[in-house]
């Protein structure tokens, strides 16, 4: 090796500083978007100007739950679901926190659903990171409520016969202030989003499309990351704007991505009662 | 209404006891509240939704039960004295997150007002069936505290001691009400701040990079640094080590677990309160809690006066069981009788502990109401025999 390529080896990653390296590596599958969605997070807040310190993220129980874990910041890692009135008690007991929610399209839309929409209605103030990868991971591969219509997963050996959820209308249509989609691909675009999103008062969405190749791709024709990422390449389309009733996902159907909602509404805490009769 | 400094609603008032347990919870430093409306609790809520705003606090309507505790343990981690309150329904609701709340140290107050069950049971009528629910209701091993009121008072008194025992021992504590007692109006006295003791939590006192944050202090709670504190804590509900880091193993599991156990079991005769009548003399005792114990009084008295020498150990704290002093009375007694609002809780306990040094009579009743003091004298009266 010459001086040269030694100098430019790089003894460590300007990100490493807001990762727990005691914990790597982790249990993520080769090929699966949580890292490349993980790694836009931590570019995000990097570039948020936010004081770092006052930072705290929530995750709830799944592969995206694990989030919380790696991040070097305060992190909780919270029950199945309940990231979001975890997040929502952290925030109101201490509102200078910038308080950040990251997990699975499982957690929070499933059995997390009720919150998510309340939390949207209510314009809590915090940011909700929610990795889509149209099934449950941590389980094995079984049918999520973002699955689309005829995916094959462990609990739809028939093809799913229910129809998905598309998170952008719910949130969109709970309340949410911003609502973003991207995926894995797009990580300068997320990346971009999630700073946004950071920023943003109230209740703000960033949903990012995530290969999950070991058990959602694999039963669905793309046994790999890379051949998700290029699904991702061949069938996205940006369109910022777009009426969040029409960026439903069907099955190997065209992904609709951009930003779709940035309004500005009283927070919760904007709308505290404070008489101190 | 006057307000002072601290919150506390200092004066003697005609409070229900509901109201009475909101007021014991601000007095306490109690400054976050999350709840769903449910009788016969929701008068905890309203009395909250009015009164923390006026002392800075925060009061919200959460979606559900299990929203509400969610949020109750994530104020404590954003560095709130916090609390929620509900029934038997919305308790059911509260395991899950109140087993995070044991697993991740989190201090904070559950109040059960306990009516009718099982299911939606008799929503606006007294039960104690909730007892066993507190002490195993979340799944997995671990020991909790309960307190159980008698009054409107009590319930003033106890929700203050609920908060620092919480703050103490890092560990969620139940308030194991009832009906009767959270919708009796009487009598409390408020005093002045000064007067009410208020414990917090430890802080670590060592710098972030030093700081484990499940490593125990010699009472076995370790030191809580909170979100924003500046120590970059990660807190999970699976198994950790010192660090607070995910540990999947059985060495983790032990040392975690007996610690759990172990801060609550080694402290118990820190955290045990008893209230204790007549029992000098007693060849009978009385053991009972909540609205019952008060019930109990005119049965013991009219047993007292027919020449039975019986007495009166109430359960202030219920859980952990006061296994110590049961087996010291069970030396000295015939028999144990235990009336309750349930078909036989308590009893089992105090079956289990004096075994066959002493008999116990359970006197079980499904609720909706409280004994007949007749049916609790005659019960007095065959242990005397
Ligand atoms: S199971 Fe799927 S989502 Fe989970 S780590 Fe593996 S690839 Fe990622």
């Amino acid at each position: 090796m010459t001086q040269l390529a030694q100098r430019e080896i790089a003894e460590t990653h300007p990100r490493d500083v807001l990762l727990r390296q005691d914990r790597l590596p982790h249990i993520w599958c080769p090929g699966c978007g949580l890292g490349i969605a993980l790694n836009c997070f931590l570019g995000a807040l990097m570039k948020s100007g936010l004081d770092l310190k006052k930072v705290a993220v929530v995750s709830g129980i799944g592969c995206a739950g694990r989030v919380a874990g790696y991040i070097n910041l305060d992190s909780f890692h919270t029950t199945h679901g309940r990231a979001i009135p975890f997040a929502t008690g952290l925030k109101l007991a201490n509102p200078e926190l910038k308080v950040v929610v990251f997990s699975g399209d499982g957690d929070l839309i499933a059995i997390g659903g009720n919150h998510f929409i309340h939390a949207a209605r209510r314009n809590m103030d915090i940011t909700v990171i929610c990795v889509n990868n149209f099934n449950y991971g941590m389980t094995g591969g079984q049918l999520g409520p973002t699955t689309p219509t005829t995916a094959f997963t462990t609990t739809s050996p028939y093809g799913n016969r229910e129809h998905p959820f598309n998170i952008p209308y719910l949130a969109a249509g709970s309340g949410a202030v911003y609502v973003a989609r991207w995926t894995t691909l797009h990580v300068r675009r997320l990346e971009r989003s999630m700073i946004e999103a950071l920023q943003k008062k109230g209740f703000a969405l960033v949903e990012v499309i995530s290969p999950c190749p070991t058990l959602y791709g694999r039963r669905n024709k793309m046994p790999t990351g890379v051949e998700e990422m290029e699904y991702y390449r061949r069938k996205s389309v940006i369109r910022h704007g777009a009426d969040p009733r029409d960026v439903e996902i069907r099955y190997e159907g065209e992904i609709v991505v951009g930003k779709f909602v940035d309004v500005e509404k009283p927070t919760f805490i904007d709308l505290l009662p404070n008489d101190n009769r | 209404m006057s307000n002072n400094g601290k919150g506390v609603l200092t004066g003697e008032f005609f409070m229900e006891g509901d109201v009475a347990c909101a007021e014991g919870a601000i007095a306490a430093g109690c400054r976050f509240f999350a709840g769903y409306p449910i009788t016969p609790a929701t008068e905890i809520a309203e009395r909250m939704a009015r009164r923390l705003p006026q002392v800075g606090g925060v009061f919200i309507q959460m979606e559900d039960e299990m929203a509400s505790m969610a949020a109750v343990l994530g104020a404590s981690w954003g560095g709130a004295k916090s609390m929620t309150a509900t029934s038997g329904p919305g308790f059911s609701l509260m395991m899950e997150n109140l087993g995070l709340g044991i697993m991740t140290e989190t201090p904070c107050v559950l109040v059960n007002v306990q009516r009718g069950g099982p299911s939606t049971g008799l929503p606006t009528a007294v039960g104690q069936g909730d007892v066993m629910q507190a002490r195993w209701g979340s799944h997995g091993h671990y020991e909790i505290i309960a307190l159980s009121p008698s009054s409107p008072q009590e319930f003033f008194d106890l929700t203050i001691t609920a908060f620092n025992l919480s703050e103490t021992y890092r560990v969620p504590v139940v308030i194991l009400a009832d009906e009767a007692v959270g919708h009796m109006t009487e009598r409390v006295v408020i005093p002045p701040p000064e007067q009410v003791h208020t414990v917090d939590r430890r802080k670590p006192t060592v710098p972030p990079d030093e700081y484990l944050p499940y490593k125990a202090e010699g009472d076995g709670v370790p030191p809580m640094a909170v979100a924003g504190d500046g120590y970059h804590i990660h807190v999970t509900g699976l198994t950790h080590d010192e660090r607070g880091y995910p540990a999947m193993n059985a060495e983790a599991q032990d040392r975690l677990i007996r610690r759990l156990v172990a801060k609550i079991r080694d402290n118990a005769d820190d955290i045990i309160i008893l209230t204790e009548r007549d029992l000098d003399d007693a060849e009978v005792v009385v053991i009972a809690y909540g609205i019952t114990a008060r019930v109990s009084m005119l049965p013991i008295e009219m047993a007292r006066r027919e020449g039975i020498r019986v007495g009166l150990l109430k359960l202030v704290t219920v859980w952990p069981f006061p296994e110590k002093r049961l087996i010291e009375l069970a030396g000295q007694v015939k028999a144990f009788v235990v009336p309750e609002l349930n078909m036989g809780q308590i009893a089992l306990e105090v079956q289990r502990v004096v075994g066959s040094r002493a008999r116990t009579i359970p006197v079980p009743h499904p609720g909706g109401t409280v004994h007949d003091p007749k049916v609790i004298l005659e019960a007095i009266r065959s242990a005397a025999q």
